[in-house]
């Protein structure tokens, strides 16, 4: 294929994909059992790294910030900072790290075993949409997923930021947590959400994709997980930044 | 009653790669047609073809008047549920036990309870000789087996059209006498149209109503069995006879040189056209024609010995027929 249009024509296919499990989406019957096992397995294989890595997280911005509220005199803002950089920031990050690594790839190695054993082909012979069966459950259970383990990770991050800053750098409790709303609003909370949302349905898409389209045999499902999460790394930061610069843009800031 | 499937110059390929071009046939409506050609010819790709899982650069392929190329997605779907496919490795859903691979058809599109289910699914598991196996992963059973699952998932809906891909690979010689007649006397049963992919040339010989062959990128020949089994076409007459003299080599085509070198040898005569194998029971099918038929009206003269058994001269056919023919 070409260099040019190689791409080209992997994007049309990919939109177009994702717009079929739009138009997916309403057909009955949903797949009620599927979404609550594929719930189920992905916040299983998401969880455990999600909390491990969350901690460090916090603990990282709470030491750099605090030694940089320290630097410019503001020490009374130290919580205030690290839940503002934890929440709209460092928490949608890692959970879109880990929804694409460990929930992105398990997906993607999954729709591309059974597409190499021609269970997909079986699928739609008997008159089933993959897309409806298997991709759009899937979609639907990262996204919730995504935001509940987003939800986690701000809370463990907080408390990794609370934890470090107060025991260890021996930072006064009440001003820290007294300084949590002085910068920080719930619109900032939406926008952590949301972002984890968007996330969490493009890794499902770009898994389901690769997947879908894997071939060649077992080395071609291997390519095609390492392509997914790659791919979906650099779009999620392309998103993440694209949604932090709306926020600003719509969000009046506090002052 | 089985349907007709009209395929109009067809061609596929796969990037720079053509697999084949201009395939015209008709696959009558309740006949058993099989095609024949050698390892990667592109039958799966035709299998897949003609259920519209992939799609041809050219042609059409009418089946009750819809063009299956152009058909919109949704229509499609609905197309299918003409078809029950068997694909070369069985298809079964992993995650599923035999029986639940073999009743999703049934609890996908149908609103039987879950006891009418139960008896159909038994039935045709039964049928294929995989009772006791049903609560088996697909993971956990030999090739053999997972196929005839397979082919049971394929039947449960009754479907109209039949596409099965190499039933007997992977099969003992005895289980793949047993499913030849479990294939003609389904036909028999429910009229359905059959289009059988298969390497097994005694199958070739002996089952089929119509005989198809791909090769070298192209549709060698399909018509009536008698038609291919007594025809002098090299290509033709090398694959029913299993020979290696002739147009095919190892690998595809034969050179030139291979091909001089062999321009003096004398080919075999040609071995005698077997009976077609009958129902169990003994009632003919709707398709069914009379021995010979096709040789006396086409002014054919079949090789010596033609249509007096159902094996002629090789082991592992039905011998129903050959007590009829002495009688
Ligand atoms: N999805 C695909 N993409 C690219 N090439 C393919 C694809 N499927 C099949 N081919 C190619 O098409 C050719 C025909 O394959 P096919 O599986 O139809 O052969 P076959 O006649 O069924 O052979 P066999 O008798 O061994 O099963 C092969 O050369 C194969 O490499
Ligand atoms: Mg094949």
């Amino acid at each position: 294929m070409n260099l040019l249009t190689g791409p080209l024509k992997q994007a049309g296919a990919f939109f177009a994909m994702a717009l079929d499990v739009l138009r997916a989406l309403p057909k009955r019957p949903f797949q009620t059992k599927e979404f609550i096992q594929q719930c189920w397995f992905i916040a299983s294989v998401t969880i455990v790294p999600t909390a491990l890595v969350s901690i460090p997280f916090g603990a990282v911005i709470a030491l750099q910030l605090g030694t940089l509220t320290r630097q410019l005199g503001a020490q009374s803002f130290t919580g205030a900072a690290s839940v503002l950089a934890v929440v709209r920031e460092a928490s949608p990050i890692v959970t879109a790290l880990l929804i694409a690594g460990a929930g992105g790839s398990a997906i993607c190695a999954d729709l591309g075993s059974r597409k190499i054993r021609e269970e997909l082909d079986a699928m739609e012979v008997l008159g089933i949409s993959p897309i409806q069966r298997l991709v759009v459950p899937r979609v639907l259970a990262a996204m919730l997923v995504a935001v509940l383990l987003n939800g986690l990770v701000s809370v463990v991050g907080v408390a990794g930021g609370y934890f470090f800053n107060v025991v260890i750098q021996g930072g006064t409790p009440g001003a820290y947590l007294a300084s949590f709303t002085a910068l920080a609003q719930l619109a900032d909370l939406w926008t952590s959400e949301i972002k984890a949302l968007l996330f969490g349905a493009v890794a499902a898409l770009v898994a389901s994709y690769k997947g879908l389209t894997a071939g060649g045999g077992p080395k071609g499902v291997g390519d095609a997980v390492n392509q997914s999460v790659v791919i979906t790394f650099m779009f999620l930061f392309v998103i993440n930044f694209v949604v932090s610069a709306i926020y600003f843009q719509v969000v009046p800031q506090k002052v | 009653m089985g349907v007709a499937i009209d395929v109009q110059g067809l061609t596929k390929s796969f990037g720079s790669q053509q697999i084949w071009n201009d395939v015209t046939l008709t696959l009558p409506p309740g006949e058993i047609s099989v095609m024949l050609g050698p390892s990667g010819t592109g039958k799966s790709v035709f299998l897949k073809t003609l259920v519209g899982l992939l799609k041809p650069d050219k042609g059409s392929i009418i089946i009750n008047g819809d063009d299956l190329v152009t058909l919109k997605e949704a229509d499609l779907y609905e197309v299918r549920k003409l078809f029950g496919v068997l694909f070369q490795d069985g298809a079964l859903f992993g995650s599923m036990s035999l029986y639940d691979n073999v009743a999703f058809p049934l609890r996908e599109h149908t609103k039987k309870s879950e006891s009418d289910i139960r008896n159909i699914v038994l039935e045709k598991m039964d049928l294929v000789g995989l009772s006791g196996a049903e609560d088996k992963l697909p993971g956990e059973i030999s090739g053999g087996m997972r196929k005839r699952a397979g082919l049971a998932r394929a039947l449960v809906l009754d479907p109209e059209i039949l596409l099965i891909d190499e039933p007997d690979s992977g099969l003992d010689p005895v289980r793949t006498s047993y499913i030849n007649q479990l294939f003609i006397d389904l036909n028999a049963q429910i009229d359905a149209t059959f289009l059988i992919v298969t390497h097994d040339i005694n199958t070739a010989r002996t089952v089929p109503d119509n005989i198809g062959l791909l090769y070298h990128r192209h549709l060698a020949m399909f018509g009536p069995r008698e038609m291919l089994l007594s025809s002098e076409e090299p290509v033709v007459r090398q694959f029913l006879n299993a020979q290696t003299i002739g147009p095919i080599g190892m690998s595809e085509e034969k050179d030139a040189d291979e091909l001089a070198a062999e321009s003096g040898q004398e080919l075999p005569p040609l071995p005698p056209i077997p009976l077609q194998l009958g129902t169990s029971d003994g009632t003919p099918r709707r398709a069914e024609k009379a021995p010979g038929e096709w040789c006396r009206e086409n002014g054919v003269t079949p090789p010596p010995g033609s249509f007096e058994s159902g094996n002629a001269g090789v082991p592992g056919v039905n011998q129903s027929r050959d007590e009829a023919a002495t009688r």
